[in-house]
């Protein structure tokens, strides 16, 4: 496929919606930016605009959802998970409503559109949420699979994806060949291996994989592991793949601060130390460029985490 | 016909029991809402206590959640819990909290962070209306609540999607816990606000259940129009050594203010 999550999913929803009456997409403007234009206009009814509003858009969602619907709100990452942070909080995840929030263009996939527009601090806010379900799907397969396990899920969800086309993980023609099978709280093991584990949730999780291809090819065995639900977080999948491990590397478009390593770090450091490395990006207002170029700067690359790998194993694992 | 005074007295007398139990409660705001809520859950709202998530019923958010005593006392009077459970209210691992909790039956949502009541409103009612369901929606909210712009964006789509099925309800008692809404943070014109956001507005008394009661039924007062109930109110009803002063917006009664308030109300016995 190699398409943008977010098209994915406006792709999924639709097909979804047709034959389920109950579910509804609510949009703050942003149905252009979702990708979700077909669908408004071919299922009026169970589209519902709100206009540049994303608190009142959150909350709309929970009355739909107490009113017996199934409400999915899509637009841009940035603003649902800090703007409407309150009402995720007491009116999704406190009231235990049945409502996803889509996130798109998350992450740094606004570029040079500044740090208004990135939203680098979503997995630390959602994942403090009690109640909250909180996911990164890797790519369209996944993400497809993703919303069709999200219709047959009650609860909130909050969901981050990204603006690009991404490539396949998944798939017949993705990377590692297998199916986009998905279960909430799972993780899925991509490469099995006894020197490195590469954990990555989200769209980077392609740049961990290509990365154990490379550190295979020279001879230094890896895992990497996908983990798409941060919370709840599939514990036993990291814990079970570091035992075997000597280092372990974090990989995630997210701050340092928060997220996915800081999960990893505080497992792993309660219950089995190893060696580690998050690579993120540094809390700080981000360099001017596109999200490739803003990648490559903070070292989101697949070569940084040959290197830094490489570099931990010199150090020394865990033996 | 119901003794609308006899319930709204009664109820007055056990949310200051519970409070002055508990050590702890928003007795002003409590006060001044009592009797919107008698008049909604004795005279106007369909539910089930037996069944609280009966599909059909109609809805109610309290968006002022602090004054979550006064609705906690109706619903375990018309039967949600048992009374008796009113003592634990803000005790270890109750949960009657001190703000409207979905554990509790007949809440629909959490609310007490302010602001956020109307937007759900919104939800259902245009649930509803996508629907084909017949219930309404009302949304009591405050009037230093009116501050926070949410509100505003509420108040837009309510209108918006013309949802004659909404009604919200201001309990218009112009005290906010640091003084006069007029000097905190000037509210009026307040019904020309909200006539211009596209609502029909009437104005009354908030302590007249009767009237209170006819009002709600009315609705909508225009087709395609979502209602506004000014209800004016006096903090601290019911009781005349807490009515109008700010400070008792989270002030809890001793046993001798109890006891004046009780004899006040004409309530001899609380059995909770």
């Amino acid at each position: 496929m190699s398409i943008p999550c977010r098209q994915a999913f406006s792709e999924k929803i639709l097909e979804l919606a047709q034959t389920d009456e109950s579910i509804v997409v609510l949009c703050s403007d942003s149905r252009g930016s979702v990708t979700l234009g077909k669908y408004a206009s071919e299922l009026p009814e169970q589209f519902v605009e709100v206009g540049i509003a994303e608190q009142n858009c959150i909350g709309i969602a929970a009355g739909l959802s107490n009113a017996g619907m199934k409400p999915f709100v899509a637009g841009p990452a940035c603003f649902y998970s800090m703007r409407s942070a309150e009402q995720v909080k007491v009116d999704l995840a406190y009231s235990n409503s049945n409502v996803k929030v889509i996130g798109i263009s998350g992450g740094v996939s606004y570029g040079a559109l500044g740090t208004s527009h990135h939203s680098l601090q979503d997995i630390a806010t959602m994942t403090a949420i009690p109640n909250l379900t909180v996911i990164l799907p890797a790519d369209a397969w996944q993400t497809k699979a993703m919303t069709e396990a999200l219709t047959r899920h009650e609860g909130p969800v909050y969901v981050r994806m990204g603006r690009g086309a991404v490539p396949d993980v998944y798939g017949p023609d993705g990377m590692t060949g297998l199916s986009p099978e998905f279960a909430i709280g799972e993780a899925i093991e991509l490469m099995t291996g006894q020197d490195v584990l590469i954990t990555a949730t989200g769209e980077t999780v392609s740049l961990a994989y290509q990365a154990g291809l490379r550190l295979a090819e020279e001879g230094l065995s890896t895992t990497v592991l996908d983990l798409p639900t941060l919370m709840p977080l599939d514990e036993k999948a990291i814990l079970g793949a570091s035992t075997r491990c000597k280092v372990v590397i974090s990989v995630e478009e997210h701050s340092m601060n928060g997220g996915l390593g800081s999960l990893v770090a505080s497992l792993l450091c309660e219950n089995m130390p190893r060696p580690m490395k998050k690579i993120a990006f540094p809390n700080e207002n981000l360099v001017t460029g596109t999200s490739s170029q803003v990648f490559q700067h903070y070292g989101l690359t697949v070569e940084n985490i040959v290197s830094q790998a490489r570099l931990l194993l010199e150090r020394g694992g865990t033996k | 016909m119901k003794d609308f005074s006899l319930i709204a007295r009664t109820r007055r007398a056990e949310l200051l029991t519970m409070i002055h139990r508990a050590g702890t409660g928003h007795t002003g705001g409590a006060l001044s809402s009592v009797d919107i809520l008698v008049a909604l859950y004795y005279g106007v709202l369909s539910y089930r206590p037996d069944e609280p998530r009966w599909p059909e019923r109609d809805r109610f958010i309290l968006s002022k959640g602090h004054s979550v005593e006064g609705l906690l006392c109706i619903l375990a009077d018309v039967g949600f819990f048992p009374k008796s459970e009113l003592n634990t209210f803000s005790q270890y691992q109750s949960r009657l909290i001190g703000h409207p909790s979905v554990k509790v039956p007949g809440i629909e949502i959490c609310s007490g962070a302010l602001g956020h009541g109307l937007s759900a409103g919104v939800g259902m009612a245009l649930g509803a209306k996508r629907m084909g369901k017949s219930w309404i929606t009302f949304v009591l909210m405050g009037d230093g609540e009116q501050a926070e712009g949410s509100i505003w964006e509420g108040a837009m789509a309510a209108a918006h999607y013309q949802l004659d099925n909404l009604v919200a309800i201001i309990d218009r008692n112009h005290l906010q816990i640091s003084g006069d809404t007029e000097s905190v943070m000037s509210l009026e014109n307040l019904a020309e606000k909200w006539i211009s956001f596209g609502w029909v507005v009437k104005e009354c008394n908030g302590h007249d259940v009767v009237r209170l009661v006819e009002q709600f039924e009315s609705c909508p007062l225009q087709t395609g129009k979502p209602t506004l109930v000014i209800a004016h109110t006096i903090k601290g009803k019911g009781v005349n050594s807490m009515e109008n002063i700010a400070k008792w917006h989270h002030g809890v009664p001793d046993a001798n203010q109890l006891r004046q308030a009780l004899d006040e109300l004409g309530i001899k016995e609380v059995d909770l």
